[in-house]
């Protein structure tokens, strides 16, 4: 039995790392195609770094995910507050209206949202061309939000209540005591938040083809564009970078958790 | 005399429609220990709650130091608490949770670095400062939780069940402690308990409460020697509780017989409560007793027996150090002092009677009694 389990377990993490591997290999290939292995190269890299076009889309994208991402974690923290401190019945429909759009088939989201943008954008502001970065920008950080909610309420009903009361009664403002106490329980959820929200924005494709417009285009709507006519090894290439990016991240999270408990021990004298 | 501190006038709280307290009247001394007795569900949480300012009553007010304080929030009011399961922060270790108060005070370092270390020699926790504080005992998280709120020199510290989580040996201790630490510093303290005798030993004053409503105040010996009604009695100790008649003063029947005894002051031939703690009762031959009875039940409690008897259909507890078996008839004396006659009250009938009696029946009810909200 226990045999079984660990080859099942090699035969999923195989499932789920082979093709990051075949794409790793694939950036550093010197044959025509992935059919054809030929040698080892780092041109892929020096091609990536000389197209400007593409770093500038990258750039947009990281640019539209960290800003989306940061808004929605900052918004569904508080609404997240705002939810708990309702009374059960109400917190468990507001769950219920926070989860319908995390189930919703990302197309109908991607349509709704462009025409609403479009709609705003004609009667109110009278302007044809209304899809820009700003509309891309509040379509992520609306899909965000349930993501950063549904992370962070765990976390909130874990703390102990007398937590923030005992806050309060050492003299902190509700404000102060949320900052003090009530973030620091709450942290790892928040974190947990804000990377999926980094994430599914740096990916999303299908809303971000419906409310972007010609200036402001991401990376995943261009390259839906290339597929086309055969992929550019180069950009094998940058997806290999994204994958590592995204790999530090996770490292670096958890080894920061780990070592901020041993840091405070040494600042402060032994007293009397 | 010690000066008054807080008052509670006219208090009432609802929640939800339903009345949790009923006209709390009570006032609370200088350098006092108080302690709020009473069963799960009696108010004495929420009472708390209103002085630490975590709740603003329905009606009635609350006065500190002669100013209204209802709608004062906690971080300013000159009180700190300690909290049932003890609230400390779990992302700060033992030095950071016990200066936590002062740190948002902006005392100097220096200042808060001084009297963390005097109040760590006072919880006797002495070279734990760099310790977490989810890897202390309960006993150890229980004298930081009291260090953290005693080190901001509150006039009045409220003690919410402080003990409850700990086993006996250690609340035995932690008792003493407490009564210690309160002396040694004279700041009021407001304890919040179910255990009896935990606020017997430990009080200056009890307050007894039940159904939201204050059922009697006074010192430990008097609500144990003198108590107003059949809960108080029945609540504080073991008591049986007989019905009974008094003819005048000094003189009480019941069981078709007549009792001398030493209280006055009741109508002639008004009804009462009559109250026999178990351990004033002696046993002796059947032929020299006032009454006789059968023993239907025996416990043994380490120190004594509990001796179940039945008198003409009524179940006594009696409290013995002599091994008297079930079946056994015995007689017994009861001297005028250890009579105590209450007045009829909304609780008569409902406590006092040992016919359900069983071991277990002590312990069913102490688990009972840990939750409040």
């Amino acid at each position: 039995m226990k045999k079984v389990n660990r080859f099942l377990t090699v035969l999923v993490f195989l499932f789920l790392y082979i093709p990051m591997v075949v794409l790793i290999v694939a950036s550093f290939n010197t044959g025509k195609d992935i059919t054809q292995f030929d040698g080892f190269t780092l041109r892929q890299y020096v091609r990536l770094f000389q197209d400007r076009n593409l770093l500038k889309l990258l750039g947009n994208s990281l640019l539209i995910s960290v800003l989306a991402s940061f808004t929605a974690t900052v918004f569904g923290t508080v609404a997240a507050l705002g939810i708990h401190g309702l009374s059960p019945k109400l917190r468990k429909a507001a769950m219920t209206l926070t989860n319908i759009p995390m189930t919703n088939p990302e197309i109908v989201t991607g349509v709704s949202l462009s025409l609403l943008f479009v709609f705003i954008g004609t009667r109110i502001f009278g302007q044809r061309n209304c899809l820009t970065f700003w509309t891309l920008l509040i379509a992520h950080i609306t899909f965000n939000l349930p993501y950063v909610i549904l992370n962070v309420m765990p976390k909130l009903s874990q703390t102990d209540a007398s937590l923030t009361d005992a806050a309060m009664d050492l003299g902190c403002t509700p404000v102060q005591a949320f900052f003090k106490v009530t973030l620091h329980e709450i942290l790892p959820g928040i974190v947990a938040g804000a990377i999926m929200a980094f994430t599914m924005s740096l990916d999303d494709f299908v809303i971000s083809y419906f409310v972007s417009g010609l200036d402001f285009v991401t990376l995943p709507v261009e390259i839906y564009s290339y597929t086309k006519k055969p992929l550019q090894p180069k950009i094998y290439a940058m997806f290999t970078l994204l994958f590592l990016l995204i790999l530090v991240l996770m490292v670096a999270m958890n080894l920061i958790q780990l070592y901020g408990d041993k840091k405070k021990a040494a600042s402060r004298g032994a007293g009397i | 005399m010690s000066k008054e501190l807080i008052r509670l006038q006219d208090l009432t709280m609802e929640f939800d429609g339903e009345r949790v307290l009923d006209g709390i009247n009570l006032y609370f001394n200088d350098h006092e220990f108080l302690t709020l007795l009473g069963p799960s569900g009696c108010g004495k949480t929420t009472t708390l709650r209103i002085i630490g300012g975590f709740l603003t009553p329905t009606s009635g007010t609350v006065t500190f130091d002669g100013q209204v304080i209802n709608d004062l929030p906690p971080y300013k009011r000159q009180i700190n608490t300690v909290f049932q399961r003890y609230a400390l922060f779990p992302h700060l270790d033992v030095y950071d949770n016990i200066a936590f108060g002062l740190k948002v005070a902006k005392l100097p370092k220096a200042e808060i670095d001084r009297r963390v270390h005097e109040m760590l020699e006072t919880v006797s926790l002495k070279g734990y400062e760099n310790r977490s504080v989810e890897s202390l005992s309960g006993g150890q998280q229980q004298r930081v939780a009291i260090a953290r709120a005693l080190v901001n020199q509150p006039k009045v510290l409220l003690l919410d069940e402080p003990l409850a989580a700990l086993d006996l040996r250690l609340r035995k201790d932690m008792q003493i402690e407490l009564k210690r630490i309160q002396r040694s510093t004279g700041i009021t303290f407001i304890y919040v308990t179910h255990d009896q005798e935990e606020a017997l030993s430990m009080s200056d004053t009890v307050v007894v409460m039940d159904k939201g409503r204050i059922q009697q105040i006074g010192r430990p010996e008097d609500i144990y020697n003198e108590p107003k009604n059949a809960f108080v009695a029945d609540f504080i100790g073991e008591s049986n509780i007989l019905d009974g008649v008094m003819l005048s003063d000094y003189r009480v029947k019941f069981f078709g017989r007549v009792f001398e005894c030493v209280d006055e002051g009741f109508a002639p031939n008004e009804p009462v409560d009559v109250v026999i703690r178990p351990e004033d009762i002696d046993i002796v031959a059947p032929n020299q007793g006032h009454l006789v009875g059968t023993v239907t039940g025996i416990t043994f409690k380490g120190l004594n027996y509990d001796i179940i008897v039945e008198f003409k259909g009524f179940k006594w507890l009696i409290q013995t150090t002599d091994y008297h078996g079930v079946g056994t008839t015995i007689g017994i004396r009861i001297n005028p002092e250890d009579i105590h006659i209450m007045h009829k009250s909304e609780y008569s009938g409902l406590f006092g009677d040992y016919s359900s009696y069983s071991a277990e029946y002590d312990e069913l009810t102490e688990d009972a009694g840990d939750e409040e909200e």
